[in-house]
């Protein structure tokens, strides 16, 4: 039992814990976007690899860090695109359409790695995001050290605050929030719920590929394949374990990286010398599970969520 | 724009444009070629002969095709009853964890192969059965209970691979113990790598395709499907199709596994699967969810996964650009199917 107190104490490990919550948020919050206009995207895994991947690139490329961010982003938006075209204006089944757009986006990634990389057995490192030092804030004790993080970490939490605010304190925001609930009245305001749906998904799929960027640019140097690693999928779960709120999600987000830094660390005590590793690697997994199953009765899912809305049909 | 149903839609209609989809798929192989510095047209011939060009070429196709016929069924009676089973990779896992921990000599005998079907088949049920429990007693999305069980069994596999199932003889590789000859399925053919999991796929196909026409079960999963509202008003019991059908989308997708094993390889290991359980998703998808449909389905993708092998070492186009076409034909296909059906007009 110290062991796990010595651990939930220290600095390094809250420094993790917000360091593993950073590209949740961002992909959770692009979810989060995308589910609230009434559009599930299940695009998300395989657009969090090709941010991955895109950013990556652009960066070994030569171009600096924050335009690998850009170049992400631009990425997921494309994917997005295509997603929002199909389940938007035609209303084609989110699951497929979502389950195809991830299949297209991961292979796409592993197609241009291998033709632009062929002969390389590891992948090049880039020199990634470094710790930001903040004025006071870096030199406080526990503190400084728990909150020496990137750039781009401090950018999600400033993403989830935006998106946040959009949400509810703007007109756009609410156009946002009423089409995934009653998207006629949405059109009888004179609004267009096809342009503002594909607005949401594109830029909701822009946001999952930053949070995909951040592995490569900021967590990792490298671009490797499985490294998404079904983090997608648990973003869906996150949505829904946040009630569709963006300020819980993030909580939710922080909650789950820190049971991941956890099982990290715990497989270093006497625990991980009697349970397989295999174990405490399905904790995420699992956890993601039990969140779907508490909050099945208490979720607020948008009514109007996987609901394809053709114009003059009632 | 806005969609308008077509009342009576022509026969060209309804095969031209699942034809167009397919023609738009093989356009989009020829730009991935040109980017790759290939010849667009030398490529397309390319991953025909690697699929059929040769009697190994050819078994190696079908070899490949039969777990996309078992996956692709899984999916194909799942998502008739609009139940989305994403989990067809866990449920072919459990099956091949049975196939070994009953056929690597804890049981022995004739009965061995039929015995560890069936118990396969069971346990590929049994993990499907929790997440349509969710779904219907709790109202748990099933798209991504089943994923992240995709990701836990994986682990599972590993944990196994690595303890209980670990192969002594393996020099480090991570494999099981082999299975024992009466535990293998045989060859169809003596002389031909073709084994009898190829046989009872299309045997499987032929099931389920009775099961959905012939029977009260296929009428109530088409029914749930179509409409859960009206057929919970006419009176139908909604959930227990949901589970009847899980358990047979679950005990499908399981014999994938348990034929990979008990068939081609002998052994489990990590890599059984090169995502056969999400493959099966498009199989099912191309094949309009018809099973017999599924059966030429399945032989096709797995001839573009199999050409393109081939094609990638002659050409130089990394093999990936197989399931770059499988996404892509899927995604053209599903809008070729909704245009049969209706009409875009302006306004």
């Amino acid at each position: 039992m110290s062991e796990i107190v010595d651990i939930l104490i220290s600095a390094s490990f809250w420094a993790a814990v917000i360091r593993i919550a950073s590209p949740l948020i961002l992909a959770t919050m692009g979810e989060l976007i995308c589910e609230r206009a009434g559009v599930l995207n299940l695009g998300i895994e395989g657009i969090m690899v090709i941010g991955a991947f895109t950013g990556w690139m652009a960066v070994y490329q030569g171009m600096p860090l924050w335009g690998g961010v850009a170049v992400a982003m631009a990425a997921g938006m494309v994917f997005g695109l295509l997603h929002s075209v199909l389940t938007v204006p035609f209303g084609l089944s989110q699951h497929v359409v979502g389950l195809g757009v991830t299949l297209l986006a991961t292979s796409s990634a592993s197609f241009a790695y291998r033709l632009m990389l062929p002969e390389v057995t590891s992948p090049p490192k880039i020199e990634p995001f470094q710790p930001l030092r903040v004025p006071v804030l870096s030199d406080l004790p526990w503190l400084g050290e728990a909150m020496s993080q990137t750039a781009l970490t401090w950018a999600a939490f400033a993403v989830a605050a935006v998106v946040a605010f959009m949400l509810y304190r703007t007109p756009l925001g609410l156009a946002v929030r009423a089409v995934g609930e009653n998207p006629a009245a949405v059109e009888a305001q004179g609004l267009s719920v096809t342009g503002l749906r594909m607005g949401a998904v594109i830029i909701g799929s822009g946001l999952m590929a930053v949070g995909g960027a951040f592995l490569t640019l900021s967590a990792f140097s490298s671009f490797f394949f499985e490294m998404v690693n079904g983090r997608g999928w648990i973003c869906v779960a996150l949505v829904v374990f946040g009630a569709w709120k963006p300020g819980k999600a993030v909580l939710g987000a922080i909650l789950f990286a820190a049971f991941d830094a956890l099982q990290i660390r715990l497989q270093q005590t006497s625990l991980g010398a009697v349970l397989p590793y295999q174990l405490f690697l399905a904790l995420p997994f699992l956890l993601s599970i039990l969140a779907l199953v508490l909050m099945s009765r208490r979720a607020e899912v948008p009514a109007a969520l996987m609901v394809p809305y053709n114009k003059g049909e009632r | 724009m806005r969609l308008e149903p077509i009342a009576n839609p022509s026969a060209a209609r309804r095969l031209g444009l699942p034809a167009l989809a397919l023609v738009a798929t093989l356009g989009v192989a020829m730009l991935l070629a040109l980017t790759a510095g290939a010849n667009p047209f030398a490529i397309l011939g390319q991953i025909a002969t690697g699929a059929l060009g040769s009697k190994l070429a050819a078994l190696e196709t079908l070899n490949r095709a039969t777990p996309l016929i078992f996956t692709g069924l899984a999916v194909a009676v799942a998502f008739r009853a609009k139940l989305w089973n994403i989990g067809a990779e866990a449920q072919l896992y459990a099956g091949a964890i049975v196939a070994v921990l009953l056929g690597s000599g804890a049981v022995g005998g004739p009965w061995v192969l039929p015995l560890s079907a069936f118990a396969a088949m069971l346990a590929g049920a049994a993990l499907l059965l929790g997440p349509v429990l969710l779904k219907t007693r709790l109202g748990v999305d099933e798209v991504v209970t089943t994923l992240l069980l995709n990701f836990i069994m994986l682990l599972l596999v590993s944990y196994l691979l690595e303890g209980p199932m670990k192969d002594p003889m393996g020099m480090g590789w991570p494999k099981s113990t082999p299975l024992i000859p009466e535990a293998r399925l045989p060859r169809i053919v003596e002389g031909l790598r073709l084994h009898w999991g190829f046989a009872l796929a299309i045997i499987a196909a032929v099931i389920v395709w009775v099961i959905q026409t012939r029977t009260t079960l296929g009428f109530e999963i088409r029914a749930v499907g179509q409409n859960p509202e009206a057929s919970r008003f006419a009176g139908m019991p909604v959930n227990a199709v949901l589970v009847k059908t899980a358990l047979l989308s679950g005990g499908l997708a399981a014999l994938a596994g348990w034929s990979e094993v008990a068939g081609l390889k002998g052994h489990l290991s990590s890599d059984l699967s090169p995502g056969f359980g999400y493959t099966g998703i498009i199989v099912a998808m191309l094949a309009l969810l018809h099973p017999l449909g599924v059966v030429v389905t399945a032989i096709f993708v797995a001839g573009i996964f199999v050409g393109s092998d081939a094609m990638s070492r002659a050409a130089g186009v990394p093999t990936y650009i197989a399931d770059m076409l499988m996404a892509t034909a899927l995604l053209f296909m599903v809008l070729a199917i909704l245009l049969t059906k209706v009409r875009v007009v302006r306004g």
